[in-house]
């Protein structure tokens, strides 16, 4: 019984961390870019007041729809709840750790993206089967880039474990290392935009069904259901911050008040970057995001080439 | 028979020509570079129809007018849109409003999907019961890779009802069709039942952004028939009105097109500035879109000397403000890669289409009903036409901001030496059995307003035209072989009125 609850309580203690603080980045990127076109923008907590909206309407479906697309946006969430157990986030440690795990991680996303694209194939609409072919194109290339950078950095750390191999246990040492690891931050930089479908990739604030990717998706989706599919988009963005500031930030002074303070910091420096991004340039045409994602694919390339020839 | 903008013409003064020949003039005139401004459909008081060409030189400030009669017992005649591109609305139009067949017509389909004018059987059976799109089979591509896209009529903005339809490979669009006609309201008719007072706010209803610009046209045909000379304070205001319509348009266009490719920044200032623009026609007439300020005879609110200053005094600031950001959006490298190459009309197909309005002078069409058949204020300043040569999205960016600039600085000009004098004058009874024909330069083209009198003065026939009839079918020559993400973006850029088509 106390080796089941020493089991659950990092696990629960982990989730609960998570999903508490996930949506919070999403209001952190609203009000930035609020702030650049010269608005007061919602607040902080409109996220959560979106979710909290959302969990108590009912779901309406489509009577060409089959569990395909009710079963979606649960295996979404779960996937994505699954691998946050992956991700250490400043002083709490990964709960599930073990050699190899990086491709767990990988999969998981994959597969959440399958049931995504299936469920949006699923409606039958003409909008969201575009979104489905773009959205299965698009991360065909930034999979290959982020695949990329996790060789590198297995080769640097000499693990396969994720909560390793991003310096959360024994912090990445940057001396020495930089080209690879700035090339290796900025191919991320690039996925986390695409994987989060943020501008210039995507933009999630439109509401022109011809040019979306990732909204068009979820276009039939109502009440519940949706919520779980926006909380899935909050814990996806938190993941990949995390992620990232883990390696650029591997400052850990060993008290637990800094170390908490640096790592939030580091998170709210990188959803401001992301809202500095959105607010400075346009989104990408369609036929060019390929091309911003072949550079993310270059810059992890040549960081694993310095990473070999330094090795 | 030719005919200044804004005059008129007494009905028996203009020659009716045979079936046939009318149709060789109008072909010949267009061939020799003249452009079909309107052709329509009027009662002849027989039973019959008489079709009214209205041909524009441009180069040339005289209207050419060319008519003929169709019978009612053969009410047919050859088309003319086989030869000349531009007919082919305005055929459909009469085909639809008085049952007449133009034979040889590549693509005749309903515009509006109403019942004709004259009570006879319709062309399309039962039309006017029939719910849009009815029986009509949209035009398809065929072939497994080919899927098809259908958009609309209810859209996810707040925009108005359209329906679209894609033909497309993958992301490429091969095909787009556009099917109008939900928001027709039979203004046409009603502007002929109605007392005067009802005849202006019609008008200023016919397309809601452009309320002064129509209110305009409909003013000067009437004043025009009734042979009212209008104050030349009024013409002034009326003047100041429209580019105030004119600048909040443009601004909130040019904000609307960045919002579209996702730059945010300078949609949300242009946003906040279109409402500066608006504010400023409440001053000045109490409704934010200037309705209730032109009334036959003149206007009804007067600008004084201590508004006409601050007027100035605030057009300044908004002068500063709008180079600042417009720079900002002109300047950025990711917004003029999502702007320049998409949604390319040519000067040929704009000229074919018969284009009118920025969206024309964007492919350097040289036309501007401002300077090329001045009427009232615009005979005394002079409007520089705003060209842009590429005709793609930039184009069409392009030259709303130099309008933006020259309206501003025509305003700056024109405010501070406002004549004097009364701003209404009454107009009379309308002259019988005559056609007036008038023509505004609003913020998206010309507006061409054309009445025809019975023997008791009355109004028989009201024929309004919106740019945005010109238009639309450059919409979807533009859209060919461009990605479909692409769409919002050129549509936008063209921002045609929906109700200004459908009438």
């Amino acid at each position: 019984m106390s080796s089941l609850l020493n089991v659950t309580f990092p696990v629960l203690a982990h989730w609960m961390i998570v999903c508490l603080l996930s949506p919070f980045f999403l209001g952190v990127i609203a009000r930035v870019k609020a702030f650049f076109s010269g608005k007061a923008g919602p607040p902080v907590l409109q996220p959560y007041f979106d979710l909290a909206r959302l969990f108590r309407k009912k779901c309406v479906y489509s009577s060409t729809a089959t569990w395909v697309f009710r079963a979606a946006p649960v295996i979404i969430l779960a996937a994505m709840m699954a691998l946050s157990l992956l991700v250490p986030f400043g002083i709490c440690k990964a709960p599930v750790q073990f050699s190899g795990d990086i491709l767990l991680a990988v999969y998981l996303l994959a597969l959440g993206r399958f049931f995504m694209i299936l469920a949006a194939l699923d409606t039958g609409s003409s909008f969201e089967g575009m979104g489905a072919s773009r959205e299965a194109f698009f991360s065909c290339l930034s999979e290959l880039a982020l695949f990329m950078n996790f060789i590198t950095l297995a080769l640097l750390t000499r693990s396969i474990s994720l909560a390793r191999m991003i310096g959360a246990d024994v912090p990445i040492v940057w001396g020495g290392m930089e080209p690879t690891l700035l090339l290796a931050v900025a191919s991320l930089f690039i996925v986390l935009l695409a994987e989060n479908r943020r501008i210039p990739v995507d933009d999630p604030e439109t509401h022109l069904e011809l040019t979306m990717i990732h909204e068009v998706m979820i276009l039939d989706h109502s009440g519940v259901d949706l919520a779980y599919l926006l909380y899935a988009s909050a814990l996806k963005l938190f993941i990949f911050f995390g992620i990232l500031v883990s390696i650029i930030v591997p400052v850990r002074t060993g008290y637990p008040v800094t170390d908490t303070a640096i790592f939030l910091g580091g998170m709210l420096g990188l959803a401001a970057l992301v809202g500095i991004v959105e607010s400075s340039m346009a989104r990408l045409r369609l036929n060019r995001v390929r091309l911003l994602l072949l550079i993310s694919f270059a810059l992890a390339f040549f960081g694993l080439i310095v990473t070999l020839w330094r090795a | 028979m030719e005919l200044f903008n804004g005059g008129s013409i007494a009905l028996k003064d203009i020659p009716l020509l045979e079936k046939k020949e009318f149709r060789g003039e109008v072909l010949l005139r267009c061939r020799d570079g003249a452009r079909l401004a309107n052709l329509f459909g009027s009662p002849d008081g027989g039973g019959g129809v008489r079709l009214i060409a209205i041909l524009g030189q441009d180069e040339d400030p005289e209207l050419q007018i060319l008519a003929t009669t169709i019978s009612a017992g053969s009410a047919r005649y050859e088309s003319l849109t086989a030869e000349l591109l531009q007919a082919h609305l305005f055929e459909r139009e009469i085909a639809e409003q008085w049952a007449i067949v133009p034979e040889g017509h590549p693509w005749l389909k309903p515009v509006r999907y109403h019942a004709n004018y004259r009570g006879v059987p319709d062309i399309w059976k039962d039309i006017g019961e029939q719910t849009i799109p009815g029986s009509y089979p949209f035009y398809a591509v065929g072939g497994e890779e080919v899927h098809e896209v259908g958009v609309g009529p209810v859209h996810a903005g707040i925009i108005e009802p359209g329906h679209f339809r894609f033909q497309c490979h993958g992301e490429e669009v091969l095909h787009l069709e556009i099917q109008l006609g939900y928001q027709h309201r039979g203004i046409e008719p009603m502007m002929c039942g109605s007392g005067m007072k009802r005849q202006a706010l019609l008008s200023e209803s016919v397309a809601g952004d452009t309320s002064v610009g129509h209110s305009t046209a409909f003013c000067e045909a009437v004043e025009s028939l009734a042979g009212c000379t209008v104050p030349i304070k009024a013409q002034a205001i009326r003047a100041v009105a429209l580019e105030l319509e004119r600048l909040a348009n443009h601004v909130g266009d040019l904000g609307a097109l960045g919002m579209d490719a996702g730059f945010l920044t300078t949609s949300a200032y242009f946003g906040r500035m279109r409402g500066d623009y608006l504010n400023l026609l409440l001053e000045l007439t109490g409704n934010r879109f200037g309705k209730g300020l032109c009334r036959p005879g003149g206007v009804l609110f007067d600008i004084e000397d201590s508004m006409a200053e601050d007027l100035c005094r605030r057009l300044t600031r908004y002068k500063k403000e709008f180079e600042e950001v417009s720079d900002l959006l002109f300047t950025s490298p990711s917004v003029l890669a999502r702007f320049e190459g998409i949604g390319t009309v040519s000067l040929e197909a704009a000229k074919s289409l018969g284009m009118v309005g920025p969206a024309a002078r964007a492919s350097q069409l040289e036309y501007d009903v401002r300077s090329d058949y001045s009427s009232g204020m615009w005979q005394f300043y002079h409007v520089p036409i705003s060209l842009a040569a590429s005709g793609d999205v930039y184009a069409r960016a392009l030259v709303r901001r130099q309008e933006v600039m020259r309206s501003l600085e025509l305003l700056l000009k024109l405010l501070p030496s406002l004549p004097k004098g009364e701003i209404c004058a009454s107009p009379g009874p309308l002259k019988p059995e005559t056609l007036a024909v008038s023509l505004v330069e609003g913020w998206r083209g010309e507006i061409m307003h054309a009445c025809i009198t019975d023997s008791h003065g009355a109004l028989a026939r009201y024929k309004i035209k919106d740019p945005s009839f010109n238009n639309w079918f450059a919409l979807t020559l533009a859209m060919r072989n461009q990605e479909i993400s692409d769409f919002p973006l050129c549509n936008k850029s063209f921002n045609l009125s929906y109700c200004g088509h459908d009438l």
